[in-house]
């Protein structure tokens, strides 16, 4: 009887720690954040899709946090601290990150210059 | 000449960049997360005990100068039991371990420690599993070692092996 009422406290306190935020701008904005942090334990799906008991932790965390105040950036500022730009899905741009974000661009530009230098010179 | 290196030149990368996108596929997804809060002071945390033995854990009682391991477990947790003796080593050659029970209940911890021994100085009872976050940590066990002054020196993943304990034995030495 004892265990039962501790395993019913646990779900209790387990859906508690898994309910929306009141204010729903800011339930919107946690639900975001979910939608880009990584889940450590199982690493292809975002938090907002795990069941990982780590996920649910973090998801705890980034609603305790963004309830108090804290801006989206700065909540996921403070994972990054702790666990590496891994633990985001859009990675930060700087240091190696940066060829991420400037290969693209960088692509197009050669070959787009490749392809004017070919078309500009009538064939002989 | 130039035409054939305006040709040449984006191709070459056009290549590698398949190369590199078929090595990487092929690569395992998984890679083990390690705490970006090595070489970091601890954040402030203040944990309550198991019991009269195991006092609480804060972060001040890892800056009284004294080289500590800081294990994090959970009496739920199968590969916690198997580490059990090589912590046992690690405290009778005299380490302070105080470890942090990751989801758990006073209860469930005095069990444990009655089947497989307590090495630990304090235990501090994390229900949440806030202090995992705290401290980078993506599961149980993983011991960090912490020096006098509170700043995370190592972190060593998953269950200790008694192959491991030396290293240990030697990194925390080196950190005092």
């Amino acid at each position: 009887m004892k265990r039962l009422s501790i395993i019913l406290l646990a779900m209790m306190m387990s859906a508690f720690a898994e309910a929306p935020l009141p204010d729903p701008a800011e339930e919107r904005a946690a639900q975001a954040l979910f939608q880009e942090l990584r889940c450590l334990v199982c690493q292809g799906q975002s938090i907002a899709e795990s069941d990982a008991e780590l996920a649910a932790d973090m998801r705890a965390l980034v609603r305790e946090r963004i309830a108090a105040g804290e801006a989206p950036l700065d909540v996921r500022n403070y994972l990054v601290r702790r666990y590496g730009d891994w633990v985001t899905f859009s990675p930060p741009a700087r240091g190696t990150h940066l060829i991420l974000w400037a290969a693209p661009l960088l692509l197009v530009l050669i070959g787009g210059i490749a392809a004017l230098r070919m078309f500009r010179r009538p064939a002989s | 000449m130039m035409r054939r290196i305006t040709l040449i030149v984006p191709l070459a990368i056009f290549v590698t960049f398949v190369i590199v996108a078929i090595l990487g596929l092929q690569r395992p997804g998984e890679r083990p997360v390690t705490s970006a809060m090595i070489g970091e002071t601890i954040p402030d945390f203040d944990l309550p005990g198991a019991n009269a033995a195991n006092p609480g854990l804060a972060a001040s009682d890892l800056k009284q100068g004294t080289v500590t391991l800081v294990n994090l477990f959970g009496s739920w947790c199968i590969p916690c039991r198997i580490e059990a003796p090589e912590l046992a080593r690690l405290a009778d050659a005299g380490i302070t371990i105080h470890a942090i029970a990751v989801r758990d209940t006073p209860e469930n911890v005095a069990a444990f420690l009655e089947e497989y021994g307590d090495p630990f100085a304090r235990i501090g009872m994390d229900a949440g599993g806030r202090m995992s976050i705290e401290l980078g940590a993506t599961g149980v066990p993983e011991t960090f070692l912490v020096d006098g002054d509170g700043v995370v020196r190592a972190q060593w993943i998953g269950q200790i092996r008694p192959d491991q304990v030396d290293e240990i034995r030697a990194a925390v030495a080196a950190a005092g």
